[in-house]
C-alpha cells in the first residue's frame, strides 16, 4: 500500500500548523475583493494564512488563532498594516510590500520590533518612469487634447489648433531621485532635457545638480516631476510657494501620491492660468478628481495607473517570491527598504 | 539732383515666396533683412529669380518651373518633399533643400509620445477620468510595457535616428529598413519592410513619400507585424494603406496605432473614433514655436549658402 507521507498535511481544525518539515507560514493581508494572481505560485512554496478565507471571523481573531508563529507577512495592494495588527504577530520578522510605495505600512513600529520590510518599487520603476515621460510629452505637445479635437470631428471644421511646446532643452526638476526618478532622468536626457533634483540628501554619485529644497529646484526648472515617497515631511511638498517659483509656463507631473501636492492650490493655479499645465496620475482623494480640471486642455488625468502593465505585475510576482524564498533560506533580501 | 536714397544699393538677393494662399510662412518678416521677396509667378521678376521658398505643401510642378527659367534652387519648408517634382528639378539642374534637422527632434518626440500613449493608454485613461467613470468603474485595463520591446524604424533618416536614440533610453531594441543599409549604423538592417515587421513588436514610419514607398505599410506587413503590433505614422498618410489598417484595427488583428497623418486630411476614418487603442492627431508632429525658429535658420542658411556659392545646408537626400 502506498503511504501518504509525501502529501502535505491538511489542517483538520484550528490547530496551529507546525513549521518543521512543512511549508513555511506566510500571512497574507489583502483587501476583501482583491484577487491574488500570485496565489498558485505562493501556495506551492508557502502555507498561506489569509483572513479572507475565514469570512465569518474578524481579521484580529483569525490572526490571534492562527498566526502566532508566522515569521513573514505579504501585504497586498495598499492594505494598511498598523501597529495593532503587527501586535497580533509576535513572531513576525519580515513584511513583504507589493506596491511601489510603503507609506501604508507602519515603518516606525517595524523598526522598533526589528521587522524587516521589502518594497516592490524595483518591479515598477521602469513602467512608472515611462508613464511620467508620457504624461510630460502629452502635456507639452497636447496629445490627448488634439486626440479629443480629432475625435470631436473638429479638424475639418476648425483647421488650426494651439501649438504645443518642445521637450528638448527644458530644465526638468525631479523631486525624489530614487529608482523611479533615476529612470525618468535617463529617459529625458535622451530627449535633450537638462536634469536637476531634490532628495532628502544629495547623492554623491549622481552627475545632476542638487537643490537642497524644492523651492530652489522649482525656481531653476521648467518642469517638476514628483516621484518621491509620501512621508510626514513630504506632505504638500508642492505647495503654493513652489508653484509660484516654477512660474506661469511651468508644468507639474505627479506620479507619486496625491498628498504630495496641495491639490486645491494647484487647481486654482491651473484655472487662473498661473501655471503652464499638469499631468496627474494621483489625487488627494481618489477616485475623486476636481471637476474644474475636466475643462482644461493643458491637463492630462489618469486613474492611478502609472505602474499598471502586464509586465510589471509579472515582475512584481517574481520579486515577491524572490524576497520570501531568500528570507526562508536565510539569504540576503532582494529589495529591502532602507530607512534613509 | 537725383535723390540720395536711390544711391543706396540693395544687395539683397531676390527670392520668390511660392505659396498657396492658405499657407503662411512663419517668421517671414525676418527674411526681408536678408532677401528681397516677391510672391507671384506672374511678376516680371519671375524670369530672373534664382531661388524660391516653397511654403508648406504648395506644389512645385513642371508647369511652375516653366515660369521660372532662371531658377536653380527650391528651398522647402517641410520635412517631406512629395509635393515637389524632384525628377523634374533634377532634370533642370535645380537643387532642392528641405527643413533639414529643424523638425527632427519635434517629430521624434511626437512619435515616441504616440507610441507611449497607445501602449499605456494615456489618452484613453484621460477620457475615462474626464467622463466621470473612475469612481464608478474603479479599475482600469492593464497597459503594456515599452522597455524590452523590438522597434522597427521604417526610414532611418534624421527623424528615424532621433526616434531610435530616444527609444534606446527606454530599454528598447531598434532595427530598421531604409533604401540602403547605412554602414555607420549599428542597428540591425532589414532589406524589406516585411522582414522588419516579422522581427518587430512596433513599427514607426518616418520615411519620405515617394513612388516606391506609397502604401509601404500594406496588408502583408500588417499581418507580419501581428495581433499585438502597433504602428506609428509620423510620415505621410499615403505611406500606409489606410483602408487595410482600419480593417485590421476594427477586427482586432493588430494591437493599436498612433497616427499623425492620413491619406485624405483632414478626413479621418470614422471607425477609428470608437477605438481606445488608437491615438489620432491632426498633422502636428513638427509644430512647436521653437521649430519655427529652427526652420527659419535653416531656410536662411540654405539661401545664403546658395547665393555665396557654398555647399547647401540640407540638400534633399534620398534615404
Amino acid at each position: 500500500m502506498a503511504t501518504k507521507e509525501e502529501q502535505p498535511q491538511v489542517l483538520e481544525n484550528k490547530e496551529e500548523p507546525k513549521e518543521d518539515g512543512e511549508l513555511p507560514l506566510v500571512v497574507v493581508l489583502r483587501p476583501k475583493n482583491f484577487n491574488l494572481p500570485l496565489e498558485d505560485r505562493l501556495q506551492s512554496h508557502f502555507h498561506l494564512l489569509d483572513p479572507n478565507d475565514s469570512p465569518d471571523e474578524s481579521t484580529e481573531s483569525f490572526l490571534s488563532h492562527h498566526a502566532h508563529s508566522a515569521r513573514a507577512l505579504l501585504c497586498v495592494g495598499l492594505t494598511p498594516l498598523t501597529a495593532d495588527t503587527l501586535g497580533l504577530l509576535p513572531s513576525l520578522e519580515l513584511v513583504v510590500g507589493s506596491s511601489a510605495g510603503v507609506e501604508h505600512i507602519d515603518l516606525h513600529e517595524c523598526r522598533r520590533r526589528g521587522i524587516r520590510v521589502t518594497g516592490a518599487s524595483a518591479a515598477f520603476s521602469e513602467d512608472a518612469a515611462d508613464y511620467a515621460v508620457a504624461l510630460l510629452i502629452d502635456v507639452l505637445r497636447r496629445i490627448s487634447a488634439v486626440d479629443r479635437f480629432v475625435r470631436g470631428r473638429l479638424w475639418p471644421v476648425k483647421g488650426e489648433h494651439p501649438l504645443g511646446f518642445k521637450l528638448g532643452g527644458k530644465r526638468v526638476g525631479i523631486v525624489g531621485l530614487g529608482n523611479i526618478g533615476s529612470q525618468i532622468a535617463k529617459r529625458l536626457v535622451a530627449f535633450g532635457c537638462s536634469i536637476a533634483y531634490n532628495s532628502r540628501k544629495k547623492k554623491p554619485s549622481v552627475p545632476f545638480p542638487y537643490y537642497a529644497n524644492v523651492w530652489d529646484l522649482a525656481a531653476n526648472s521648467d518642469v517638476l516631476i514628483v516621484c518621491c515617497a509620501l512621508t510626514e515631511d513630504t506632505h504638500h511638498i508642492i505647495n503654493r510657494d513652489v508653484m509660484t517659483a516654477l512660474g506661469k509656463e511651468g508644468v507639474i507631473i505627479n506620479i507619486g501620491r496625491g498628498p504630495l501636492v496641495d491639490e486645491k492650490e494647484l487647481v486654482q493655479f491651473l484655472v487662473r492660468g498661473e501655471i503652464g499645465g499638469a499631468g496627474l496620475d494621483v489625487f488627494e482623494n481618489e477616485p475623486d478628481v476636481p471637476k474644474e480640471l475636466f475643462k482644461l486642455d493643458n491637463v492630462v488625468l489618469s486613474p492611478h495607473c502609472a505602474v499598471v502593465t502586464l509586465e510589471s505585475f509579472e515582475a512584481l510576482q517574481d520579486l515577491v517570491m524572490a524576497n520570501l524564498k531568500a528570507f526562508f533560506s536565510n539569504k540576503p533580501l532582494v529589495s529591502l527598504v532602507q530607512s534613509e | 539732383m537725383a535723390s540720395e536714397d536711390n544711391e543706396v544699393e540693395d544687395h539683397r538677393p531676390l527670392v520668390l515666396i511660392h505659396s498657396l494662399s492658405s499657407f503662411k510662412l512663419p517668421l517671414q518678416d525676418r527674411l526681408i533683412t536678408h532677401f528681397r521677396l516677391f510672391d507671384s509667378l506672374a511678376s516680371p521678376e519671375a524670369s530672373s529669380v534664382r531661388a524660391l521658398i516653397c511654403v508648406g505643401p504648395t506644389p512645385v510642378t513642371a508647369d511652375t518651373l516653366d515660369h521660372l527659367p532662371s531658377l536653380r534652387l527650391v528651398v522647402g519648408s517641410s520635412a517631406g518633399l512629395d509635393h515637389v517634382d524632384l525628377a523634374e528639378c533634377h532634370r533642370r539642374g535645380i537643387a532642392v533643400t528641405n527643413s533639414g534637422d529643424a523638425y527632427s527632434e519635434n517629430v521624434a518626440d511626437y512619435a515616441v509620445a504616440l507610441l507611449l500613449d497607445v501602449l499605456r493608454r494615456v489618452s484613453s485613461a484621460d477620457r475615462f477620468v474626464r467622463s466621470g467613470l473612475w469612481p464608478q468603474m474603479g479599475e482600469y485595463p492593464l497597459g503594456r510595457k515599452l522597455g524590452g520591446k523590438r522597434i522597427g524604424i521604417v526610414g532611418l533618416g534624421s527623424i528615424g535616428s532621433e526616434v531610435a536614440k530616444r527609444l534606446v533610453a527606454f530599454g528598447c531594441t531598434v532595427a530598421y529598413n531604409s533604401r540602403n543599409k547605412k554602414p555607420s549604423v549599428l542597428y540591425p538592417y532589414y532589406a524589406n519592410v516585411h522582414d522588419l515587421a516579422v522581427n518587430s513588436d512596433f513599427l514607426i514610419v518616418c520615411c519620405a513619400l515617394t513612388n516606391e514607398t506609397h502604401h509601404i505599410i500594406n496588408k502583408d506587413v500588417l499581418t507580419a507585424l501581428g495581433r499585438e503590433g502597433v504602428i506609428i505614422n509620423v510620415g505621410r498618410g499615403a505611406l500606409v494603406d489606410e483602408k487595410e489598417l482600419v480593417q485590421f484595427l476594427v477586427q482586432g488583428e493588430i494591437g493599436g496605432a498612433g497616427l499623425d497623418v492620413f491619406e485624405n486630411e483632414p478626413n479621418v476614418p470614422k471607425e477609428l473614433f470608437a477605438l481606445d487603442n488608437v491615438v489620432l492627431s491632426p498633422h502636428l508632429a513638427v509644430l512647436t514655436p521653437e521649430s519655427f525658429e529652427a526652420l527659419n535658420e535653416v531656410i536662411i542658411a540654405n539661401l545664403k549658402a546658395f547665393f555665396s556659392n557654398k555647399p547647401l545646408l540640407s540638400p534633399f537626400q534620398q534615404e
